[in-house]
């Protein structure tokens, strides 16, 4: 954590370096301060749209929208505020492509558009309703969230917690084409955001609480149909490794090691999903995610690296083709599902110029890597961790802390970060004016214990129990304001809860996010301070955005609904009386029933007129 | 005394006093009572699982072994609803629970039918209903399988089951 005369020299030296930036026009990208920008390719000038969860390829969560700035924020006012009728985790954020407004909604994962035109009120103008099978709810692990649907070429995209991929007309409300790629009945769900790029719809599975076999496949945008699948374990011709793939490091080269680092037959019920977040470099035509947790979570169960889950792929996106991979957390022993997103930036390295992905791992590492070679350019703690004692670069392995290693027969204290990670799937937002990367995280330790678990198709595969509490300080969450150059923070903002909401960064230097009890704020994005702050009807764990509505002015959206693993609690709703429950992350929340309750509502702020 | 079996002597002390330094646990658990009419069973079966310490016991064993814990973890739920609370779903009685295991419910619930024997399933059932504090003193297992992150089952204060006839209409939830 920084010390407080630090933070503010760091801040005046942001505050004078974006006033030199400030006569630009917000929509051009220039290089911070610090000489990070996104990656050029993977980012489009700013039409005041959002069309895509993370904003753009690159993952910025960057608008360059500046109506609202940080010295006007502090009048920001509510415009619009409408019930959408969910009581689950709202993951999925609002869309807004020219005068329409999409809301992606939880598990029965209805599409509703909202004509931002209509006079005199904003209205409702179609509802899709995908009608997902009931049963799926027994095998979504965290509360039947859904990431959102993504925009393009006069379609909408999304994925039901049954495992279809369906496409809509965005005018109409009709749907195209849908696709079964999911099994429910091996416990494959999908709670993903689709990736929509080069004519490909990319999408993964969840279910690595379920023995599942994990992928990630690609699906023609125009028909539905398969262009590829890969998988995440067994042979190199099922997860797509061919002669173009060259891994960095050595412990990532051999024949077949999706089937040889584990014990015999282990990987047809492996684990490696993909639920998280993929970005995609148009200049490499290269896509990046990274891969969920092995199975079971019982780790004694498993010996071996356990590959290729809990690490990154870098995929042609034309063929599928692996390019690269890098194992964060080989023999994952604690569920760091590495599916976090990878913030594509070009910024320099050691005095140079590099194309590189940021990530903010689950184990609590934020690894710089070479998107072209793979190579793992630095990798520092963001977060508390006592499980690992660093990460070696020459041979790229995280080193484990033996101590902490959960075995049969015990259970292990006090292990930071937990099984939801330093961060969750929450994406921080870079911004290209501050060079800083926004992180809300979480700073929770647990208690494990593992013991045998049995495989039985379509219900969980864990072998653990667990429980959570608040890490050192006492407060559950941050927001971390990352320097990737530096590599070191530039200030941390203490949250009493776990963050579970994504970050959105402004032309305007301003920051928002939301906390469990219902909070959204508003922060400068140079120093951290808080500027705006309004209490919502129910927790928040969904992605602000912001856009131009039809009337030229700039608005800040957002879905309430708490719920997800962090709020499994709520949504659930689950006793409090077993620490254990929710995977031990009920424990960590106990206070939350009292502080907010479920929901699900949109709410659009703006500047008074 | 010679120095090795002081020695000897001293490192005794140290184990036995190490041994008395117990790890301190909280106990979280509220048991509750169930607030809604109690419908007593009306198949046999019922009282010869939920009153014999055995059966129950093995309902424990395969609650872990048959993977219920990670959906409704030991009790509070998770992407189960929880068991230790209040609220019936699909009807509480021991039929009731047996039903749900052996042929699941939509909303999740997957049947167990052809990997659970039916006495199993009502071995089950009786661990089941014993997380929301029904049944007999004796009959409870003394400890617990899991991490011992919840306190044992016999030290917990019954409350009283409210034992009122069922409101017309009102019947299992098959």
């Amino acid at each position: 954590m920084r010390s407080r005369p630090s933070v503010r020299s760091r801040a005046t030296f942001l505050a004078a370096a974006a006033c030199i930036l400030l006569p630009l026009p917000a929509s051009q990208i220039h290089a911070a301060a610090n000489g990070a920008r996104p990656a050029p390719a993977a980012t489009a000038p700013e039409d005041g749209q959002w069309t895509m969860p993370s904003k753009d390829y690159a993952s910025t969560r960057y608008s360059g929208l500046d109506q609202i700035n940080r010295q006007n924020v502090a009048r920001l006012k509510l415009t619009l505020s409408w019930d959408t009728g969910s009581r689950k985790g709202q993951e999925a954020p609002p869309l807004v492509v020219g005068s329409t407004m999409y809301l992606t909604m939880p598990f029965p994962n209805n599409i509703i558009a909202i004509d931002l035109a209509a006079k005199p009120r904003p209205a409702v103008k179609w509802v899709f309703r995908p009608n997902p099978r009931p049963m799926s709810q027994g095998v979504a692990c965290c509360d039947v969230v859904n990431r959102g649907a993504v925009y393009a070429n006069g379609r909408l995209f999304f994925n039901t917690l049954d495992g279809q991929v369906i496409a809509l007309d965005a005018a109409s409300g009709k749907a195209v084409w849908r696709t079964q790629v999911g099994n429910i009945m091996k416990g494959e769900t999908i709670t993903m955001s689709p990736l929509v790029a080069e004519g490909k719809v990319i999408v993964g599975d969840s279910g690595g609480e379920f023995g599942v076999r994990g992928w990630l496949m690609a699906l023609d945008a125009a028909s539905g149909k398969v262009a590829w699948k890969a998988f995440h374990t067994g042979p190199d011709k099922d997860v797509l490794i061919g002669p173009d793939f060259h891994p960095y490091y050595a412990a990532d080269r051999g024949k077949d090691l999706g089937v040889h680092s584990w014990p015999a037959d282990a990987w047809k019920i492996g684990g490696g999903t993909a639920w998280g977040w993929v970005s995609y470099d148009p200049q490499l035509k290269m896509i990046f995610y990274g891969t969920g947790n092995p199975g079971p979570w019982n780790p004694e169960q498993r010996p071996g690296d356990n590959k290729w889950t809990t690490g990154v792929f870098a995929r042609d996106i034309a063929t599928g083709r692996a390019r690269w991979f890098y194992q964060s957390t080989p023999h994952d022993l604690y569920d760091h599902d590495d599916i976090n997103e990878q913030i594509l930036l070009d910024m320099p390295v050691r005095g140079q110029m590099r194309q590189v992905l940021v990530r903010p791992a689950r184990n609590g590492y934020l690894y710089v890597i070479d998107r072209k070679s793979g190579q793992v350019y630095s990798a520092d703690p963001y977060g508390y961790i006592n499980s690992a004692s660093g990460v070696d670069l020459r041979t790229g392995r995280l080193i484990p802390v033996p101590s902490k290693a959960p075995q049969e027969g015990r259970v292990v204290r006090n292990i930071g970060p937990t099984a939801s990670g330093a961060k969750d799937w929450n994406p921080g937002a870079f911004s290209p004016r501050t060079g800083l990367i926004y992180l809300p995280h979480e700073n929770l330790c647990m208690d494990e214990g593992v013991m045998e678990a049995n495989y039985i198709s379509g219900t969980p595969y864990l072998g653990a129990d667990a429980k959570m509490y608040a890490g050192p300080g006492g407060n559950r969450g941050f927001l971390t304001a990352w320097d990737p150059v530096r590599r070191k923070a530039a200030w941390k903002i203490r949250e009493d809860l776990p963050l579970w909401s994504p970050a959105l960064a402004t032309g305007g230097d301003v920051v928002f996010y939301g906390t469990m009890d219902g909070w959204f704020k508003a922060i400068d994005a140079l120093t951290g301070k808080l500027l705006w702050r309004a209490k919502l009807d129910s927790g928040i764990i969904g992605q602000p955005i912001t856009y131009r509505g039809p009337d030229g002015r700039q608005y800040v959206a957002l879905v309430s609904g708490v719920g997800g693993w962090a709020g499994a609690i709520v949504s659930g709703p689950l006793d409090p009386g077993d620490p254990s429950a929710a995977l031990g992350f009920v424990n960590a929340v106990r206070d939350l029933p009292k502080r907010t309750q479920a929901g699900g509502r949109l709410y659009v702020f703006a500047l008074p007129r | 005394m010679s120095s090795p079996c002081r020695a000897s002597l001293i490192l005794l002390a140290f184990i036995l006093l190490a041994g008395c330094d117990r790890e301190k646990r909280g106990m979280t658990h509220e048991p509750k009572p169930e607030t809604m009419a109690f419908v007593p069973s009306g198949d046999p079966r019922a009282s010869d699982y939920e009153n014999n310490a055995f059966q129950m016991s093995q309902g424990q064993r395969l609650f872990m072994w048959m993977n219920c814990v990670g959906c409704h973890a030991h009790g509070g739920g998770g992407m189960g609803p929880p068991l230790m609370d209040d609220k019936w779903r699909y009807g509480g009685r021991m039929e009731d629970i047996v039903y749900t295991i052996l042929n699941g419910r939509p909303n999740g619930m997957p049947p167990f039918k052809g990997r659970l024997t039916e006495q199993q399933a009502w071995q089950l059932a009786s661990y089941v209903r014993s997380l929301s504090a029904q049944p007999r003193q004796d009959v409870l297992y003394s400890r617990s399988d899991e991490m011992s992150i919840t306190e044992p089952a016999t030290l917990k204060e019954r409350n009283a089951i409210m034992n009122e006839p069922p409101a017309p209409g009102h019947g299992p939830g098959k």
